[in-house]
């Protein structure tokens, strides 16, 4: 009854195809069913999300594309029958050739038209600073910050102020030295040799080796020296006094200023909170939970009205400067928190390594633990930025003619008043807003993804 | 005796002072103690030299002192023109109060409902939050304000050709026209009925916990609370003969006649100011629920709850632990954005005493200082209750 071998045909030599899956379970239908549809009250949610996106959707791209009114010269381009123009009774939508009119207002504010490129060369440098630092396959890092936060703020003050400031010295009384540039270096080279000196002093009391402290800090004021200098010279610019700058440009001036003042003010700050001393510490929370627990708006009101209260005669800042001072004390308190919260999450064994292996306080933290702690927290830092780029519209308030204070302004020209005009403006405004900020915060989400480097 | 030589007192090393870690701190803080003093009191005397040349007494003496200009907006401090800047101080106070208050009510509503859309199965639903999300909370307030305000607001119809809402009342360019509330004698009745209810369901819910605790068994303690609490004041209501009633505005040929007008500056910063911190709130809370360990959802599930019970007895609970931290934040952040309100001129603390007042008066110290103060108390009080209830809801562990 044996069978053969060749008997055996019963056992298939190749699988079956598999039969495809349910047409209701792969591709478009079969998402929708798991996405859309997955139950009754999921449908109902469904149809509730499209009759809701069938009210906003078409309404907001008739108002912004389709409808608005593209090319024109004034307001007769802009406006119905009944208001002088020639657009249908119930037309309204955007009316853009009002915002193209007011670019360069809106961008640039009142700056003089030669001088422009000046503004232009500061913005250039600005971005092909920033591009190469945000990106971390880029290498020399370090010369990059140092021309970010060193070089740049210099030269981009010079060229868009025109640099010559007056310098009339500090140190020694008039009635021995008349008041020129002069006798501010002679004033400068004084307060070097005094600084240097007792640097060299405190070295020698403490028993360390005082030639290589003496030579930084004599390098240092060397820098400020240069920097002072080259903001003190002639270059030939012609002064444009800041009453004339405006528009978005000055909303960057304001935001990056601050965020670059506010960075080692919130470092300080951090370690004073942090500090075992109990003044420096008590300083630090007052001084910190003082800015946060008030509104930006009543510190900038402060700034403007109260600030040139407490100047000594003959001394006044100019509005700006006003403003940018209550700017960076309110946002270096918020960055203090930022930056504590980088060094609260360094462990305890990284302070303890730094002491073990005899450094100081200064040189552990700017060592072992400062590296570390903003390193983590540079997520932080950009949506502190974030918070700050947004909050520099507020200056409008106190007067400022910042991109917004610029849109408010545009609206008293009758050229181009029409009932459309305040929406078409501010949603310009909102759109620009929208794409600087939503762009850093998507920055800010991928450095904190490749920041994470813990396990999970 | 190798122990007993250990034990023999060594002399202190000699160090120098400036070497001396304490020494060098007292010496370090003495130093910014007195820099500190040296600061202010620069900065005073520079004050009360300016102030002097200036003409202007310094002290709080000018709140006794008649304003002498009007105010829109006062829902409950009378106040009329001869009124002292003390009492627009606190009709400032007042709107501010109002704002914030009605601002974290609906930002919280907004925020949940949105955040618990986010992390919605439903595809449709959680990109609306996540479109609602980033566009919301990346546009500054202040253009938002302005948007409500001059872009949408004041486009609506004038006075005489008001929209009528039905039962919200009619809304133009002036403000919306909502039906007033009449009181009549006995209308205390009902705020004393919802009192003893909130009592009463307050006594229940620990009998509740504590047969819960014993038994095991369950009372529905919220049905029983929301009927007591909607169902004494109805009763009161009806027992006290409807003492009140509304009273609709009507339209006449000049506008809405009647009624409580609700000024277009007040529509308009609740709506910005809810609706941009609701984006905030929305991320947080979205946070919050994805904190919750998947495995906590599955052992519901295991143990027989159903997803609505899951997420009200299990997930919700243990995510508020997550979300009040940051929550309170946010309410501290609306509170102090409700300023912005004197960019759209609504009488509030900052536009009406730092603003009008202070302009009027020139005593920018006093002014700024107090209103600075008052924001902070504001913040102060709000975070000391919300880490009384974050101390409450927070896991109690041995």
């Amino acid at each position: 009854m044996a069978k053969s071998k060749d008997d055996v045909s019963f056992v298939r030599s190749q699988l079956v195809e598999a039969l495809p899956p349910p047409i209701t379970e792969v591709g478009v239908l079969g998402w929708m069913r798991k996405n859309l549809f997955s139950s009754i009250t999921n449908t109902i949610m469904t149809l509730i999300g499209l009759f809701i996106l069938y009210l906003v959707v078409p309404g907001t791209l008739n108002w912004t594309i389709f409808e608005a009114v593209w090319s024109g010269t004034s307001r007769e381009a802009c406006t119905t029958i009944p208001q002088g123009g020639a657009l249908p009774d119930d037309w309204n939508a955007a009316c853009w050739p009002y915002v193209g009119a007011y670019l360069k207002l809106f961008v640039y504010g009142r700056y003089p038209d030669a001088e422009l490129w000046r503004v232009n060369l500061s913005l250039f440098m600005f971005f092909a600073g920033l591009i190469p630092m945000a990106m971390p396959s880029v290498p020399y890092k370090r010369e990059n910050i140092i021309f970010m936060l060193g070089i740049f703020p210099v030269v981009a003050f010079i060229l868009m102020s025109g640099g010559n400031l007056n310098l009339n010295g500090f140190l020694i009384p008039e009635t021995i030295f008349a008041p020129s540039e002069f006798k501010f270096w002679i004033d400068f080279l004084v307060l070097t040799a005094i600084i240097v000196g007792f640097v060299g002093w405190y070295m020698k009391a403490t028993a360390t080796d005082p030639k290589s402290a003496m030579k930084v800090t004599a390098l240092a004021m060397a820098v400020l020296g240069l920097v002072l200098f080259s903001m003190a010279f002639d270059f030939g610019l012609e002064s444009i006094e800041t009453p004339l700058w405006g528009g978005f440009v000055m909303t960057l001036v304001i935001a990056v200023t601050g965020i670059v003042a506010s960075l080692p003010l919130g470092i300080l700050l951090a370690l004073g909170r942090r500090s075992d001393m109990p003044a420096v510490s008590l300083f630090s929370v007052i001084f910190i939970e003082f800015w946060r627990g008030v509104p930006l708006i009543t510190v900038l009101f402060m700034s403007s009205v109260m600030l040139p209260l407490f100047l000594p005669d003959g001394v006044s800042f100019d509005k700006l400067l006003r403003a940018l001072i209550g700017v960076a004390l309110f946002s270096s308190a918020y960055m203090a928190e930022v930056v504590r919260g980088g060094m609260q999450a360094i462990p305890k064994g990284q302070y303890e390594g730094a002491m073990a292996v005899g450094l100081n306080y200064w040189q552990s933290m700017r060592m072992i633990i400062l590296p570390q702690a903003l390193k983590i927290v540079i997520p932080g830092i950009v949506n502190t930025f974030i918070g700050l780029f947004k909050d520099t519209t507020l200056v409008s308030i106190i007067g400022l003619l910042d991109f917004l204070g610029m849109i408010n302004l545009s609206h008293s020209d009758s050229n181009w008043a029409t009932p459309v005009q305040a929406l078409t403006s501010y949603v310009f405004c909102a759109f620009v807003f929208w794409v600087f900020c939503f762009g850093m915060a998507r920055y800010s989400l991928f450095m904190e993804r490749r920041l994470d480097t813990g396990h999970r | 005796m190798a122990i007993a030589e250990s034990h023999v007192e060594r002399e202190k090393p000699k160090v120098r002072l400036l070497n001396d870690p304490k020494f060098r701190a007292m010496i370090f803080q003495a130093l910014l103690v007195a820099m500190i003093i040296w600061v202010v009191w620069g900065m005073v005397s520079n004050a009360a030299n300016n102030l002097q040349k200036a003409g202007i007494a310094s002290g709080f003496g000018f709140l006794s002192e008649s304003a002498g200009f009007g105010l829109n907006f006062s829902p409950f401090v009378e106040f009329e023109e001869v009124s002292n800047y003390f009492t627009v101080y606190k009709v400032g106070l007042q709107n501010t109060l109002i704002l914030a208050v009605l601002g974290v009510f609906f930002a919280t509503i907004l925020g949940f409902v949105v955040g618990v859309a986010r992390l919605s199965t439903n595809w449709v639903i959680a990109k609306m939050a996540y479109i609602y999300v980033e566009v919301l909370r990346n546009i500054p307030l202040l253009l938002q304000i302005f948007i409500w305000y001059k872009g949408v607001l004041a486009t609506l119809p004038a006075k005489r050709d008001s929209l009528d809402w039905g039962v919200f009342g009619q809304i133009n360019a002036a403000g919306l026209f909502a039906p007033k509330p009449i009181f009549a004698a006995g209308a205390m009745s009902i705020v004393w009925a919802l009192l003893a209810a909130i009592v009463i369901t307050f006594f229940v819910n620990r009998w509740s916990t504590k047969r819960q605790m014993e038994t095991g068994q369950r009372f529905p303690v919220f049905l029983t609370g929301l009927g007591l609490i909607l169902g004494f004041p109805l009763l009161a209501y009806l027992i006290a003969g409807q003492p009140i009633s509304l009273e609709y505005p009507v339209q006449g040929n000049f506008g809405p006649a009647g009624g409580m007008q609700i000024i277009p500056e007040f529509i308009a910063l609740l709506l910005a100011l809810s609706t941009y911190t609701a984006a905030f709130i929305a991320e947080i809370v979205r946070a919050g629920i994805l904190a919750v360990d998947r495995g906590q959802t599955e052992a519901s599930y295991a143990l027989g709850l159903r997803p609505g019970q899951t997420l009200r007895l299990n997930v919700i609970p243990q995510a508020m632990r997550v979300i009040i931290p940051p929550l309170t934040s946010q309410y501290l952040n609306l509170t102090k954005n409700s300023s912005l309100a004197v960019a759209i001129a609504y009488p509030d603390l900052t536009a009406v005493f730092a603003g009008t007042a202070l302009n009027q008066t020139g005593q920018a110290v006093e002014i700024l200082l107090m209103t600075m103060l008052t924001y902070l108390v504001i913040s102060l009080l709000t975070s000391m209750f919300m880490n009384w209830y974050n101390a409450k809801m927070s896991l109690v562990e041995r």
